[in-house]
């Protein structure tokens, strides 16, 4: 067990810079929400924080509390684990309403149901 | 043996689970874990879910390595859009893949994989074509989406659940 007060340098420089890069990268999808134009480019900017920043920040975490306690704590593996798998179901069902309803109003930024058997060309989002 | 564990990695992982969860494996832990991940697997059992069969081990650790690198390549190719573009977001578009994939596991893995990559979201998929429709970020090359979905990691989800 150590204290806070002689936490060694080298483990609290390696702590910092994984919470730090996480961060970064989660407040840079962020600003993707802010900045992308569309629904279903903006799906794309959470999953940053979801992915690298939750990564980043979680082997923050792990490495703080094993060298705090002087032994593996690895639980954070498990918050991984469960956000890796359930974040891109809400994401799938999010834009696949958004899909729903443009299909239902007849929008012609999407293709349409029937369409699947011919690859599209892209379209300007 | 297959009345006791009917879903035996299922309650493997169950137990893993509550160890990590208790951050302890003192034998009393590992009891109480093993009886509720038997327990588990058994509700599991009365739901009848088709029972996936992973064949090649070697196989999904290697997709494994995959897909995390690519998640920390297109973490920086979104975050490089969202920060320097002009206007981020405006080669997005719709992308229509045949798959020959036809396993629900399978294709379950691959819908996480596809949703959790920054840059692609799987939208729909077509059960009687076998065609998956992508919303892709970057929609430059078409071509490159599609060898990178069938060629990286549908051959190797085939390999390991059909």
């Amino acid at each position: 067990m150590t204290t806070l007060g002689d936490f060694p340098d080298w483990a609290a420089w390696l702590v910092a810079l994984c919470v730090l890069a996480g961060s970064a990268v989660t407040l840079i999808g962020s600003i993707g929400l802010l900045r992308l134009g569309n629904f279903y480019a903006r799906v794309h900017a959470p999953t940053l924080g979801a992915t690298f920043g939750m990564g980043a920040i979680l082997v923050g975490s792990a490495l703080f509390f094993s060298v705090l306690e002087t032994r593996p704590v690895v639980h954070e593996i498990l918050i991984a684990v469960f956000v890796t798998c359930t974040t891109p179901v809400t994401l799938m069902l999010l834009a696949r309403a958004a899909l729903y309803r443009d299909r239902t109003e007849g929008s012609s930024d999407v293709p349409p149901a029937d369409a699947a058997e011919n690859p599209l060309p892209p379209q300007q989002g | 043996m297959n009345w006791l564990l009917p879903y035996p990695l299922l309650s493997a992982a169950l137990l893993a689970l509550w160890l990590l969860l208790n951050q302890s494996i003192s034998p009393g832990h590992i009891v109480l874990g093993s009886v509720i991940a038997i327990l588990a697997s058994w509700v599991m059992a009365a739901l009848r879910p088709e029972k996936p069969r992973i064949r090649r081990p070697g196989a999904a650790l290697r997709l494994a390595g995959i897909v995390l690198f690519d998640i920390l390549r297109s973490n920086i190719a979104v975050g490089r859009i969202i920060v320097r573009s002009r206007e981020p977001g405006m080669n997005a578009g719709f992308l229509t893949i045949p798959l020959d994939m036809r396993s629900h596991q399978g294709l379950a893995v691959l819908s996480l994989i596809i949703t959790s990559t920054p840059g692609t979201i799987w939208l729909d998929y077509d059960a009687a074509k076998g065609t998956l429709m992508l919303h892709v970020l970057d929609l430059v090359d078409e071509t490159v989406w599609i060898e990178t979905i069938k060629g990286r990691y549908e051959r190797l989800l085939m390999e390991i659940f059909e």
